[in-house]
């Protein structure tokens, strides 16, 4: 085939980096030896442990390799059970560029292909050389467009121009997670342990190492949202949207056009006060499943940490252009069924695009374009059927978000499944077909 | 554009076949005579008072049971549409299920040995959604090897990208 190229090997230095925590440990384990100007020949067993990682890393190196052939990404690996993977490059969801904090050291960086599909998964090269990521994510995004790789000039001309829509400043995403759940719960633990601590020191060690899983996982979590949203930018380019953030660990995604599954727009009670909000997208890929990175786990992808309404709606012209401007109430009667929900419960749908907004405290807007409807229900509960209501949910290729419109009138919900299944028919056609 | 007005339905609603019913009946009796036989045990062993008192519970909890079991079976219903497959199912909960055939990406069709001894299979449909709930038991084997193929023929022409 004319796209074949020959094989290729990571950066020599990616097993120290996939150790990542390994690695710090094993540091961790020598140094204190070392710098006591001790003798390691002491540490047998430890020097044991390090030899054999570093043999298993390179052996691992030794046998992975990677090249494009014609439309695909291929990936050899393993020794004892060999994997041959072949990614089709037109079924690309997005592109990531991943550089966690030891690889940034090492000046490498982590290329990661999601895949759409009910058998898709993510293509993973970790890791590269830092130079050669961005050119080779030009020219993989090109491919996956159709474009013949004919001159490379034309593919990085394409990457380059691009008009930055939104920065998140630091100071608002303090500010935001200071206020949102997670850091209101990090706050009420730490306020404890301080006033636990002025009324009854003694106490307080007793508490402090007893809850030292929950603080460290309250913090933990305030600290991965800072790491990941901190500074993060949103720009257009000729091949989708791209969007950087990162204060350790960066990366840079590129979301592809018309691969949104669903927008939602998510508005805590205490971010209302003060109009900000929150805007996700969900792309197409596999259920969550088992020996993922955080990274992959992370299914939402936050496009606006916390921004203004006006802010979130011009991004929101440039995911979901045709979105419905206005969106119809819920009957007065779900009141008993749903007092909290009943004032954010509404919905409002175009002729390409579907809208509903829902939640208790929080609300939550979510926008499906009907192009990606994969299937229609409607759903009737005890309670529902003795006031007359019916939700209808529509579901996506997306990972876990689901619009739901949810307590209609039982003839409003009918005339919306109908209307839905026709339009969503309509939008799934290609112009011109018949029909 | 034009959209239909009114409700969704159709008139060419197909149902499971009616040994799905005698299956499920006779998975009640099963279980009921099984409480029926402990109820003699416990005659047995702690005199007939307590022994008549759970045979009595026995038999009251299989009517109920059977009345249940022929409400679901008569909730079940599916019809092929010019686009879409209907699938409507549930008595407490109903659902209506409407998927589109070219969002399918493959057909399940799955018999357990209890369903092949009543010559039954049931068919599922599966789209790129996980939460996408398209399945039809109890069909005639000759009625689910039919759907089959003709949900795959129809899913193939009508076939869409993500």
């Amino acid at each position: 085939m004319s796209g074949t190229r020959s094989w290729q090997r990571m950066h020599p230095l990616s097993p120290i980096v996939r150790g990542g925590r390994a690695t710090i440990a094993v540091a961790v384990l020598f140094v204190p030896t070392v710098l006591r100007g001790g003798d390691l020949s002491d540490s047998y067993v430890q020097l044991a442990i390090a030899a054999v990682l570093t043999a298993l890393g390179f052996v691992s190196w030794l046998v992975t390799r990677w090249r494009i052939d014609g439309d695909d990404l291929q990936i050899e690996t393993g020794v004892l059970r060999r994997q041959s993977l072949r990614f089709p490059l037109s079924q690309v969801q997005a592109v990531d560029i991943v550089r966690p904090g030891l690889a940034r050291m090492f000046r490498v960086a982590e290329l990661r292909l999601r895949m759409g599909g009910a058998s898709g998964s993510t293509a993973r090269l970790a890791y590269l050389p830092e130079r050669e990521v961005e050119p080779l994510r030009d020219e993989l995004l090109a491919l996956a467009r159709g474009d013949r790789r004919d001159e490379g000039a034309e593919t990085t001309a394409a990457g380059a121009e691009e008009r930055v829509l939104t920065t998140v400043p630091t100071g608002r995403l303090v500010a935001s997670i200071l206020i949102s759940d997670v850091g209101l719960v990090a706050e009420a633990v730490i306020a404890g342990l301080v006033v636990t601590a002025l009324l009854a020191p003694a106490a307080a060690t007793g508490v402090v190492s007893g809850g030292a899983v929950w603080i460290l996982s309250a913090l933990t979590l305030v600290w991965r949202r800072f790491n990941q949203e901190y500074r993060l930018s949103v720009a257009e380019g000729s091949d989708g949207l791209h969007v950087r953030s990162g204060l350790v660990a960066l990366t840079a995604e590129t979301i592809r056009p018309g691969r949104v599954q669903a927008v939602r727009m998510v508005e805590p009670l205490l971010w209302r006060q003060l109009g900000w909000c929150r805007l996700e997208v969900d792309l197409a890929g596999r259920q969550r499943s088992k020996g993922e990175g955080q990274g992959e786990r992370r299914a939402l992808r936050a496009v606006l940490p916390v921004g203004s309404r006006a802010l979130a709606g011009e991004l929101l012209d440039r995911i979901v252009p045709d979105r419905p401007r206005e969106q119809s109430r819920a009957p007065r009667r779900v009141r008993w069924k749903s007092p909290l929900r009943y004032r954010m419960i509404a919905w409002g749908r175009t002729e390409t695009c579907v809208a509903t907004t829902s939640g208790r405290l929080r609300r939550v807007t979510c926008w499906v374009p009907l192009q990606k409807v994969q299937s229609l229900r409607r759903v009737q509960g005890p309670a529902q059927r003795s006031l007359r209501l019916a939700s209808v949910h529509v579901d996506t290729a997306g990972r876990n978000l689901h619009a739901t419109l949810r307590d209609r009138d039982v003839a409003e919900a009918d005339r919306a499944l109908e209307q839905l299944t026709v339009l969503a028919r309509d939008a799934r056609r290609p112009l011109g077909s018949p029909g | 554009m034009a959209v239909d007005e009114s409700s969704i339905g159709s008139d060419r609603w197909r149902r499971p076949s009616p040994r799905l019913l005698v299956l499920r009946r006779l998975q009640v009796a099963a279980a009921a005579l099984a409480a029926l036989g402990a109820a003699g045990a416990l005659a047995v062993v702690a005199g007939t008072a307590p022994g008549l008192a759970c045979a009595g519970v026995a038999v009251v909890l299989g009517l109920v049971a059977e009345r249940i079991v022929r409400r679901r079976f008569s909730a079940w219903r599916y019809a092929e549409r010019e686009d879409d497959l209907l699938v409507q199912r549930g008595v407490l909960f109903s659902r209506l299920s409407v998927v589109p055939y070219g969002r399918m990406q493959f057909i399940d069709v799955t018999a357990g040995p209890l369903e092949r001894s009543f010559r039954l299979a049931t068919v599922r449909m599966h789209t790129a959604a996980a939460a996408s709930d398209a399945r039809i038991p109890g069909l005639d084997v000759e009625e689910a090897a039919r759907l089959r193929d003709r949900l795959a023929e129809l899913g193939e022409a009508q076939a869409a990208g993500l």
